[in-house]
């Protein structure tokens, strides 16, 4: 066994003991821990997935000293290893980015604890892409709702504490829905592993046994993922808990947490049910349906928002519409789209985040539209940034929201149902999200020198300016290198096989 | 649409019964602690429902005694491991639930969600 | 285009959705000072009768009648589900169900040769399964770390609030005779048992988390009975985060050691002593201390954290 086949499990230890080491440090060596983990991690991640793309074959990894059903299990492919490093990189920037802003508005005693939480919150991420075994992957869910709970009321106001009891609410009909299937399918299937459920369901759906309660324990595991990744009826908490929270607590819930389930229930969809038998069934038609809705609905909520942030965090819902709305179509290529969005729509919200705080700053920390007008000017790097994400957002091409686009298009072109609505939704979707993300545009861009306003330069700002250039170098490079990643994705999904 | 074994299953039946109530006591309850009870009960409707898939008629619990180690002579102790870990983290988002409720009721004099949201929009930003 | 049309001022970014539907000026906070008391109740009517005015709102009374309608439909359709389901699960109790497979079989057949524990269920979860026990106790200590962000005081404030109430504490703490007898009787045998529990915890029913949070109730019933001014002799903020950081440290280390081992087809070299014994069965024994010590100090910190905001 390669020495590199560690990898996944030094990350997820790695990154659970930083989290118990934060503990005892002070802020700032806490915040030194985080970076430092990060950026390891990452590095890792970056060796495996060369390793993987060499060795072209997927591997697991055993959790103690007993084979895969008794013990624990770990499994590493192509997209795992580059889920990952993603992960890891969007964190890093997001962490930056959000510095300052943190600083001011979390309490000074509690800023170690804020660490831990990231920390743990990268622990259960890796865990969630990397586990092999269903109930592992539960376990890890709840520190990943724990964590994103804390994130969003570290910021201690009214309105954080409410969206963060708003986000327990919902996730925990989740977590509750998801376990109880869980439990049934284990009384099932008699497996915990998700490659031995793969088996016996593909057993049980040959035999013809027990179809009625498999199905309906495979829906009830569905919906219980959708309502914590907030699909669109089940999003009430995501307007306040991303417009309120801390920057960096804001970009990492909305492009990793919510991420981590999605994925995770990518992973069910191929590696527990087998992706033959979820195509067939109905559940990706009732998908496919609350996918529409929330495109369009999550726009037209986000076109009578008021407040700069709280309109980016309504346009996630519509972004996590389109990527029910490709599990939906049921196909591989539906299936390619989806997870390519899921890293343009990480890459491109992080951005428009940690963007809109620099052009809150400059407009005395308000985010009423009236009062961002021409904070371009006062905030070259932040606007330019801003624009990109807008754009990206928009589908522009050369951008990584266009690749998406056309990805999602070409995927329901040629579908016997679900064409017609489909590509309809997603032109009005994108008309939408044209009238939105347009307006903000022109409406930073429209001339208003403010003499009480302050000004940031790139001068004085240079790591946040230079963390938005690397956030827009990713988003072209999403939206350039879009050929490569559309192969790997293939392979990546060839391994979960 | 009912299968055969409805009533050979009465314990899941009654945890099932016993999980919807919390589902939607969860879901609809207006009070914070009602909604917190609620979490409760489903949890341990959860719980119900694993001891009864590990239950085997006439075994005992899976404690070696004696040195019998026939499969035949106990219950499946999966199920339990897994009420273990339930427990532990139910008892955790629990706690957390409740101290956020201490909060907002410091902060706002009530238990009623609806009530906090209009006090939050009254306060403006 | 026109000023005031709905289409430019949304677009100048002047529509304001909350306008004449609330009252907008901010208020001041929440700090109960003495008079106002009765005119704060007056307004949580006031707002009560805003939110609930059912019978001026024909909107708000319908949305309520099928929201209501709609909540029980609901929860009859899940329930049917569920239930429909459950009627088609395999027969409850039944030896030949899919649950009773190869899996469970090695658990018990093997289960005391390869773990060394006689409780099958320890040795399932602290050695087969690990992974997902050492998630769990990272999940209790996660949640620890939220109750902290939200109900730790800082330490200044303290000094100046808490000191009243600990006189006050101390007032009531002196008239529980009763209380205090039978405390000082009960809480030395409730720690040890919850000492034995974790101690046997690979032997017999029980193990860490049990244990530990038997012994966290021990501890809440002595600060209930005696105060927090006796308690804080022996456990302040700095014990808890001690305990919990020689304990997950030791834990992840350990697991750590033994995963690594595993994975890599490595003896652990780990002796796991004479089945039956109290010391024997590895690192079980060692981990369900360390458990039961982290689980022990959370259910108090808990308690604590409602109760007074500090240790």
């Amino acid at each position: 066994m390669s020495f590199v086949q560690n990898v996944p499990f030094f990350s997820i230890i790695l990154s659970m003991f930083s989290g118990i080491v934060s503990s005892m440090l002070p802020a700032k060596a806490a915040r030194w821990v985080n970076t430092c983990l990060i950026v390891a991690v990452g590095l890792m991640s970056g060796i495996l997935l060369v390793y993987l793309t060499n060795t072209g074959e997927p591997f697991v990894y055993w959790m103690g000293h007993f084979p895969a059903p008794w013990g624990n299990e770990i499994r590493a492919g192509v997209l795992e290893a580059g889920m990952a490093l993603f992960f890891c990189l969007i964190m890093f920037l997001s962490m930056i980015g959000g510095r300052r802003q943190l600083a001011d508005e979390v309490a000074e005693n509690r800023q170690n604890l804020y660490y831990i939480l990231v920390d743990l919150l990268l622990s259960s991420l890796l865990a969630l892409v990397y586990t092999n075994d269903l109930f592992t992957a539960y376990v890890f869910v709840e520190i990943n709702t724990i964590a994103a709970c804390g994130l969003i009321m570290i910021r201690q106001i009214g309105r954080t504490f409410e969206a963060a009891l708003r986000y327990m609410i919902m996730s925990l009909l989740g977590s509750g829905l998801f376990l109880i299937s869980l439990c049934m399918l284990y009384d099932l299937t008699g497996h915990l592993l998700m490659s031995n459920i793969k088996e016996s369901v593909a057993l049980l759906v040959a035999q013809q046994e027990y179809t009625v309660p498999l199905m309906t324990t495979i829906g009830l595991l569905c919906a219980g993922l959708a309502i914590k990744s907030a699909l669109f009826p089940f999003h009430s908490w995501l307007p306040d808990a991303y417009g309120y929270s801390t920057v960096s607590s804001a970009a990492m819930l909305s492009s990793l947490v919510s991420k981590g389930y999605i994925f995770l229930l990518i992973k069910i969809f191929y590696r527990v049910i087998g992706f033959e038998i979820i195509a067939q069934s109905k559940i990706i038609n009732v998908l496919f349906i609350f996918g529409l809705l929330g495109m369009i609905f999550g726009s037209m909520s986000a076109i009578q928002e008021n407040d700069i942030r709280r309109m980016i965090a309504f346009s996630s819902v519509a972004q996590i519409g389109y990527i029910y709305m490709g599990f939906g179509l049921g196909t591989e290529a539906g299936m390619t789209a989806s997870i390519f969005h899921i890293f343009s729509h990480a890459a491109t919200k992080s951005l428009l985040f940690v963007a809109a705080v620099g052009l809150t700053d400059v407009s005395k920390g308000r985010r009423e539209f009236i009062e961002l007008t021409g904070s371009a000017y006062r905030n070259k790097m932040a606007g330019i940034a801003f624009t990109v994400g807008c754009l990206s957002m928009v589908g522009v091409p050369m951008f990584s929201g266009f690749v998406s686009k056309l990805l999602f298009a070409e995927a329901s072109i040629g579908h016997a149902h679900k064409m017609l609505p489909a590509v309809l939704v997603l032109a009005l979707s994108t008309i939408l999200n044209a009238i939105y993300f347009m307006k903000t545009v022109i409406r930073i861009y429209v001339p208003d020198y403010r003499s009480d306003c302050k000004t940031i330069t790139v001068k004085n700002q240079k790591v946040y300016a230079l963390t938005l250039l690397c956030f827009m170098v990713l988003n072209v490079a999403l939206g350039m290198l879009s050929k490569p990643i559309e192969n790997w994705i293939h392979s990546g999904l060839a391994m979960f096989g | 649409m009912f299968g055969p074994n409805l009533f050979t299953n009465y314990g899941e039946a009654v945890s099932v019964i016993l999980f919807v109530i919390g589902f939607s006591n969860l879901l609809m309850q207006k009070n914070l602690i009602k909604k917190i009870i609620g979490l409760n009960i489903m949890d341990t409707a959860v719980y119900l429902f694993l001891a009864e898939k590990g239950y085997i008629r006439d075994r005992v619990a899976p404690i070696v005694v004696d040195g019998v180690q026939e499969v035949e002579a106990y219950i499946n102790p999966v199920p339990s491991g897994l009420v273990l870990t339930g427990i532990v983290v139910s008892v955790s988002v629990t706690a957390i639930m409740l101290s956020l409720t201490i909060r907002l009721y410091r902060r706002y004099h009530t238990l009623d969600l609806d009530e906090i949201s209009m006090l939050l929009k009254k306060e403006g930003r | 285009m026109k000023k005031n049309s709905a289409f430019s001022r949304w677009f100048y970014g002047e529509k304001d959705t909350l306008l004449g539907k609330v009252e907008m000026k901010p208020q001041n906070g929440h700090a109960p000072r003495a008079g106002e008391i009765r005119e704060l109740m007056e307004e949580r009517r006031l707002i009560r009768e805003h939110i609930y005015d059912v019978e001026d709102n024909q909107k708000l009374r319908l949305f309520h009648r099928l929201y209501q309608a709609a909540a029980v439909v609901f929860c009859l359709m899940l329930m049917l589900i569920m239930l429909v389901v459950v009627s088609w699960l395999p027969e409850n109790g039944d030896p030949d169900n899919p649950v009773n497979n190869e899996v469970s079989a090695r658990y018990i057949e093997n289960g005391l040769q390869e773990t060394g524990a006689v409780n099958i269920v320890t040795g399932m979860i602290l050695d087969y399964r690990a992974f997902d026990t050492f998630g769990e106790s990272n999940v209790l200590f996660i949640s620890t770390v939220t109750v902290l962000i939200l109900l730790h005081n800082k330490k200044k404030e303290k000094k100046t609030s808490a000191e009243g109430g600990m006189r006050a504490d101390k007032s009531i703490y002196e008239e529980n005779l009763i209380l205090q007898k039978i405390a000082g009787i009960l809480v030395p045998i409730i720690v040890i048992f919850g000492i034995y529990v974790i101690l046997n915890g690979h032997l017999s029913p029980g193990g860490g988390f049990s244990g530990g949070a038997i012994i966290g109730a021990g501890l809440i019933l002595y600060q209930n009975a005696f105060g927090f001014e006796k308690t804080e002799r022996f456990f302040t903020e700095k014990t808890y985060k001690w305990v919990c950081f020689v304990s997950l440290t030791f834990y992840c280390l350990a697991k750590s050691y033994s995963f690594f081992t595993g994975a890599n087809h490595l003896e652990s070299g780990i002796p796991l002593g004479k089945a039956g014994a109290i010391l024997s069965s590895g690192l079980i024994l060692p981990l369900n201390i360390c458990v039961g010590l982290v689980v022990a100090c959370t259910m108090y910190t808990f308690f604590a954290m409602f109760r007074k905001g500090d240790f």
